[in-house]
């Protein structure tokens, strides 16, 4: 579980259990020789930038993951916090208060997954797949199915900074998205509901026979990706200047991408949050290699799938052979 | 001398230069039954493996029917006639019988159209020779274990079987299932085939085995007919000692009164009254199906009670689930291990302390990781848990040392009452012993003891007290010093005892 650590390993044993690095690191090197732009100071911040986004819903889809389950609405939950956010932002709200709400709207958006699958017993896919839809709806129903604009009070350009500023040459989002990941990694590996959550994806059974209320368990995890979506509609809300009607669709399929890349197991109880960010950088880097090499937009998804693909199989044969 | 249809010799198996075979034979004979018997890890199902075309074999030979054979799959190994009937079985469960019986073999006609008329048929003619008048088309879930476990054997014989290896039939079957079984066996035998019966039940070797095959960290022990045999020996061979005593009795003071249940009735139970005293331990006997593991599962809050109630320490108390439960310090170690005791994927160190880790919290709410090491080590000393290190993930233990890390959970929650559900289940004879002694020394240090139990020389070696339940009620309640088999089978099939 805690692989984090490097301490008294060496680089292969660390490269043997991590293959999503190595990939990582095979996609870097290729890339260097093939464009000299790409290890560059403004192309890094640029991929990180552009992969902060996917970083923290996939770091909500993570803990989804890891207890079995999914959360396919996050796509929709990032459309319409984003919108809510922005008219928010335009009436002229405290900006604090703006970022409040709008996670506290995730939150309750989340805890309603979590009703329906743990009190619901609803399937995860089926649940969110459910929440999904409606709530794409609700937002093309607010929005009227048109942007709305952050703009039109005094606090908008600080909103905006949200997306679009720096701190000591890094952009913000960046930051969001390593206290996001660094709350995420004490949560699982130093709390007690990080403990149970792996738990819960090992063995629901045994979970619940050592006295731990496994719904809770899954109101949390829920809960968590909820909060984290709408973190991510804030950021591109804010990086935009405004709250797109289908901002965010298919977001969650790259979400789930980078945390299967990540060495995350399907069926829960196996993955780390570290896994995860290799596994966003992994695709964050394949997005800005493919558009570098003036891939066309069409082969770009092939390009993509087949990485994807190679990176879950290196993963798989690793853990059968023993 | 007997026909040996089977012979392995000089068989080495290692896994990544660890040798778990080391120069075994064995022997099947025609028309017998042998037994291979040995403690958990001994390389029994390694040896099975191996023949079967499941592991290739580091180096020895394989002779079927006195022809070198090398099977690569287990396909191959069926081929020539070997099935092996796994422990847990092998049955599609939303299939019919029928479906099972020739899954992968389905007669079919031009196009490829299964011909089910000819299938449901055919699987009634096997399933008539062991004597089961199933439908065949019944979907396999709803029918007993006891039958599915006739369903492999009506596939094995379905494939023409000359060898048919069975891996712990008995586990789950009721005791009339397993006499039925055993009738099975006796037949198969008589008709000239070849079986291989692997069982941690000695008395059932006794009953249904020619000759016994002991196995001990790998390395053959030695193979006896089984006229030249008894119990103790056969032990003896399994854990290279003298077992002076299986089951080690220590008397207690036994206290005042503990836990009291007044009346408990739910879907499961029927108006179950008992007292439970300090250092005191209750057998609980019965057949399987008689509603011992829900008595234990409802106290402990799994199951609602309708209705009664259940008093600790003199005070009702309202439990309803596990949490409230250990709240109240009442602890359950569950019969089935794999499925709710313990999470296989995790380590010692977490599966030690998962229902306890609100007692390892430190100041900001961060587990306390040096804690925990503290206490699973301190854990793997006392109750000498056989690991790597504490960082081994569960799955790789074996089933005594499992058993041991759950009681361990069980333990750190230091428990007043510590509900036992078949703690010996799956677990070698060595560790058996070593599980006794602690469930002893527990009871030394003033814990309340209910050890649900479908063995009866365990109820009978270590219990005070023993009760015993007939369908979902308290049949009788014998004091150990008047508890015989006799006396409690007879409460057991729910007759009065004259």
């Amino acid at each position: 579980m805690g692989k984090f650590s490097l301490k008294g390993r060496n680089w292969k044993q660390f490269l043997s259990d991590n293959k999503p690095v190595v990939v990582l690191l095979i996609l870097i090197i290729t890339m260097s020789f093939l464009s000299d732009r790409f290890l560059t100071w403004s192309n890094i911040i640029t991929v990180l930038r552009q992969t902060s986004i996917n970083a923290v819903i996939a770091t909500g889809m993570t803990f989804a993951i890891l207890i079995g389950g999914i959360d396919l609405s996050v796509g929709s939950v990032l459309a319409i916090t984003g919108a809510i956010a922005a008219s928010l932002v335009a009436s002229g709200m405290n900006i604090i208060l703006v970022i409040i709400l709008t996670l506290l709207i995730g939150l309750v958006i989340g805890l309603l997954n979590g009703l329906l699958i743990s009190k619901g017993r609803l399937q995860p896919f089926i649940a969110t797949l459910g929440t999904m839809t409606l709530l794409r709806g609700l937002t093309l129903v607010y929005t009227q199915g048109r942007p709305i604009s952050i703009f039109g009070s005094d606090t908008s350009a600080i909103f905006s900074k949200i997306g679009t500023g720096y701190f000591l040459g890094i952009p913000i989002p960046v930051y969001i998205m390593l206290v996001v990941f660094f709350i995420s990694w004490y949560t699982l590996n130093h709390l007690k509901i990080g403990r149970y959550t792996y738990a819960l994806g090992s063995n629901e059974e045994a979970t619940m026979y050592s006295g731990i209320k496994t719904d809770n368990i899954k109101l949390f995890v829920y809960a968590v990706a909820g909060v984290l979506a709408a973190l991510a509609g804030i950021i591109v809300t804010a990086r935009l200047g405004s709250a797109q009607p289908t901002a965010g669709s298919g977001y969650e399929l790259d979400a789930i991408a980078a945390v299967v890349i990540g060495g995350t197991s399907m069926a829960g109880g196996i993955g780390t949050i570290f896994g995860t960010a290799i596994g966003a950088i992994i695709i964050g880097i394949l997005d800005n290699a493919l558009n570098m090499l003036q891939v066309s937009s069409y082969y770009q998804d092939v390009a993509k799938g087949v990485v994807i693909l190679i990176a879950v199989l290196l993963d798989r044969k690793q853990r059968k052979s023993r | 001398m007997e026909e040996k249809i089977v012979s392995m010799e000089n068989i080495i198996k290692e896994f990544s230069g660890v040798r778990v075979l080391d120069n075994v034979n064995f022997n099947i004979y025609k028309g017998k039954i042998m037994a291979l018997v040995g403690e958990n890890g001994a390389g029994k199902s390694t040896l099975m493996k191996i023949l079967t075309g499941v592991y290739l074999r580091t180096s020895g030979k394989v002779l079927f029917d006195g022809e070198p054979v090398d099977f690569n799959t287990t396909k191959e190994s069926q081929d020539k006639g070997i099935a092996f009937i796994h422990q847990e079985l092998n049955l599609v469960r939303d299939l019919s019988i029928g479906e099972n019986i020739f899954l992968g073999r389905e007669p079919v006609g031009p196009g490829g159209k299964i011909k089910w008329r000819k299938l449901f048929d055919d699987s009634r003619e096997w399933l008539t020779k062991l004597g089961l008048d199933e439908d065949p088309r019944e979907l396999v879930k709803n029918i007993s274990v006891g039958k599915q476990q006739m369903i492999e054997i009506a596939k094995a014989l379905s494939l023409d079987a000359q060898v048919i290896i069975m891996d712990e039939p008995t586990g789950a079957l009721t005791m009339s299932e397993t006499e039925r079984l055993f009738e099975v066996v006796k037949e198969l035998r008589e008709a000239g085939h070849s079986i291989v019966y692997i069982s941690h039940r000695l008395n059932e070797i006794f009953e249904i085995c020619d000759h016994v095959t002991v196995l001990r960290d790998g390395t053959l022990v030695g193979e006896e007919p089984i006229e030249k045999l008894d119990e103790d020996r056969i032990i003896e061979m399994m854990v290279g000692r003298k077992l002076s005593e299986q089951y080690p009795r220590v008397d207690t003071e036994i206290g005042e009164v503990v836990l009291e249940v007044k009346g408990l009735t739910n879907r499961f139970v029927e108006n179950v009254s008992f007292q439970l005293r300090k250092g005191e331990i209750l057998g609980v006997a019965g057949l399987v199906g008689a509603g011992r593991t829900e008595l234990a599962r409802t106290i402990y809050g799994v199951y609602q009670p309708e209705s009664g109630e259940i008093l600790v320490n003199g005070s009702p108390v309202s439990i309803k689930s596990p949490k409230d439960a250990l709240k109240n310090g009442i602890a359950y170690l569950s019969e089935d291990r794999k499925e709710n005791g313990i999470v296989l994927g995790m380590d010692l160190v977490e599966n030690v302390t998962l229902a306890s880790l609100g007692n390892y919290v430190g100041k900001i709410g961060n587990i306390d990781k040096s804690k925990e090491r503290e206490s699973t080590d301190r854990y793997i000393k006392s109750m000498s848990i056989k690991a790597a290190g504490r960082n081994q993930l569960l799955q790789f233990l074996s089933g005594g040392n499992q058993q041991k890390v759950a009681l361990a959970k069980n333990l750190d929650t230091n428990p007043g009452i510590l509900l036992l559900d078949e703690p010996t289940r799956g677990v070698d004879v060595g560790a058996k012993k070593e599980i006794y002694e602690l469930i002893n020394k527990y009871k030394q240090e003033g814990m309340s003891i209910l050890m649900v139990s479908s063995e009866i020389p365990e109820i009978l070696g270590i219990s005070d007290r023993v009760m015993i339940m007939h369908e979902g009620r308290v049949s009788g309640t014998i004091d150990i010093a008047e508890a015989d088999q006799e006396k409690i089978m007879t409460y057991a099939v729910g007759k009065e005892v004259s």
